[in-house]
């Protein structure tokens, strides 16, 4: 069952340095709150793993927080580059970053198959191009059936999953709807996970049969942090703040003014200021 | 890139807006597209508010059938989940919708493009000490593989346009006619390049780019200066026809919307 706990608390007994862990949210419900609390904490030697790492994991990697990262697409969408991560990369800042590089459909099939408890995943795909060439861990496999030969990647199995969903119940089950990514498939895939949400609410209620659920017993731990997807969004609670995503490109440009905001907005704030961030602190007033 | 000097008529435009137009008049509403940030979106959705209000628009975060009225910044803004017909999650997308042969056309840019249409979007220089480390793939390499056919859309500029590219993030002809085929592809792959300056097709038998259209007012000499490689006209050589006032006045203001949404100022 799955045990509701402190932010910080679920981030020291889940994310653990060194270990593999993937913070996932396809743009929607990216948990924010918790990449902040790891950097807090001053986590160190993390494997990141993530299909599209967005501002949390600049953050991170400009903090020393990864020594790893294995992705698909790096960028701040719709605005450029992700400053920090190119940083790391190009001049080792603030030391090196080994990648590990896919497609989204290699990584989306490669969660899938964590979930699946499968050792690879299967899919047509890396025809004629050179990410092969770079990452030793696409390969091929020739289908049994018609001789077609197919792209493999590994499964994805992280140590830890993170992410942030829109409420919990008391007992524990957590709900999702929106853009829902692969946030079922990490949570499913990782060892252990830690959900962030919006809120906990006695029962969830009347509900589309098919929204996505997971179980308490398929989850580690919950935290209870409004607002602590910000400048990432919750489907029907906020919406994306896109100017921050586009004033984000010059806070991370340089060095200086990158530490100077981790200072004043992580090291010395605690996830309380989320729900401010948000503008849920005005609603619930 | 080349610049165009701008008439003084009431139906001036500007070159990226005609090259948006241009795209999105290749564009029906029997289509099925797959529509990545940036160019390709404003292509897409002017072409849904113009004369193909019935397209079918995807974006790879899940949505199907998605009717923004502003453009998204990301592939996920809120938007195109609140207005698209369902919502499937990121496996499904890839899975079944994308490699399931669902999509007829896939809308695509890029930070570099060679003379086969094939794409760079992952590094300049090195891969293992790059000069310039772009975003990666994402999508784009089983988007330009397993669509009906693909639309790039992009600015020319000889920085762009190169003759070698550094790194192949996605797939186009290779290295001409027959590779696709010789990889087992079944899909067209590129069938046209609309930049902001002309429109460009593979050749029939090389499958070597060739400008086939003009925008108004564009040269040879314009076209050639943005381009790293000694480009090839087609013998047929057609002007793009202008901007019509309703196209200018329909995405002009899908773009005041946007900024307005975005928080930056019109």
């Amino acid at each position: 069952m799955a045990e509701f706990v402190s932010l910080a608390e679920g981030i020291e007994s889940v994310v653990r340095d060194g270990c593999s862990v993937a913070m996932e949210g396809f743009t929607h419900l990216i948990p924010h709150a918790a990449g902040h609390e790891a950097i807090r904490q001053g986590r160190k030697r993390l494997t990141l793993i993530r299909m599209t790492p967005d501002l949390i994991y600049d953050q991170m990697i400009g903090m020393g927080c990864a020594e790893k990262l294995v992705f698909s697409w790096g960028g701040n969408p719709g605005v450029g580059s992700l400053h920090r991560l190119r940083d790391a990369v190009e001049n080792g800042w603030p030391h090196k970053l080994e990648l590990e590089e896919h497609s989204h459909a290699a990584m989306a099939n490669a969660y899938e198959a964590g979930a699946a408890n499968l050792p690879f995943a299967v899919f047509r795909g890396y025809k004629g191009v050179d990410l092969p060439k770079v990452n030793p861990r696409i390969r091929s496999v020739t289908c049994p059936y018609t001789g077609e030969v197919l792209a493999t990647v590994p499964a994805i199995r992280p140590d830890a999953a993170v992410i942030h969903a829109l409420k919990a119940d008391r007992e524990g089950n957590v709900l999702l709807e929106g853009i829902v990514g692969v946030q079922k498939e990490v949570v499913l895939a990782a060892k252990r996970s830690l959900v962030t949400v919006e809120e906990i609410v006695e029962d969830f209620g009347p509900r589309n049969a098919n929204a996505v659920i997971l179980p308490s017993w398929a989850v580690t731990a919950i935290a209870r942090v409004p607002g602590g997807a910000y400048p990432s969004y919750a489907h029907g609670y906020y919406k994306r703040a896109n100017d921050f995503y586009i004033a984000w490109d010059k806070i991370a440009r340089e060095r200086d003014p990158f530490l100077a905001w981790m200072k004043a907005n992580v090291l010395e704030q605690g996830p309380e200021v989320f729900a401010h961030h948000a503008g849920l602190a005005r609603q619930a007033a | 890139m080349s610049q165009i000097p701008m008439s003084h008529t009431p139906m001036s435009h500007t070159p990226t807006e005609m090259m948006s137009i241009a795209a999105a008049r290749l564009l029906t509403n029997d289509d099925v597209c797959f529509v990545g940030i940036g160019a390709p979106s404003a292509a897409c959705n002017l072409a849904r508010l113009t004369h193909a209000p019935r397209i079918t628009l995807i974006y790879e975060s899940g949505t199907l059938s998605t009717r923004p009225s502003v453009l998204p910044l990301s592939i996920g803004d809120g938007e195109l989940c609140d207005t698209a017909l369902t919502t499937v999650g990121v496996p499904e997308m890839f899975r079944y919708w994308l490699q399931g042969g669902r999509i007829t056309i896939g809308f695509l840019g890029g930070a570099q493009i060679d003379r086969y249409a094939n794409l760079n979007t992952t590094v300049v220089g090195d891969y293992a000490a790059p000069k310039v480390r772009l975003p990666g793939g994402g999508g784009a390499p089983e988007i330009a593989s397993n669509c009906g056919e693909i639309f790039i859309t992009m600015a020319m500029g000889s920085r762009a346009f190169v003759e070698t590219l550094p790194f192949i993030t996605s797939f186009g002809h290779g290295k001409g006619k027959g590779d696709r085929e010789r990889l087992g592809l079944k899909t067209k792959g590129p069938t046209k390049v609309i930049t902001d300056l002309c429109v460009m097709e593979p050749d029939s038998e090389t499958a070597e780019l060739t400008v086939t259209a003009l925008h108004p007012g564009v040269t040879r000499d314009q076209v050639q200066a943005g381009c790293g490689w000694t480009l090839r006209f087609a013998g047929k050589l057609v002007e793009t026809p202008a901007p019509t006032a309703q196209e200018i006045e329909i995405l002009r203001d899908l773009h005041a919307r946007t900024k307005r949404a975005h928080g930056v100022a019109a």
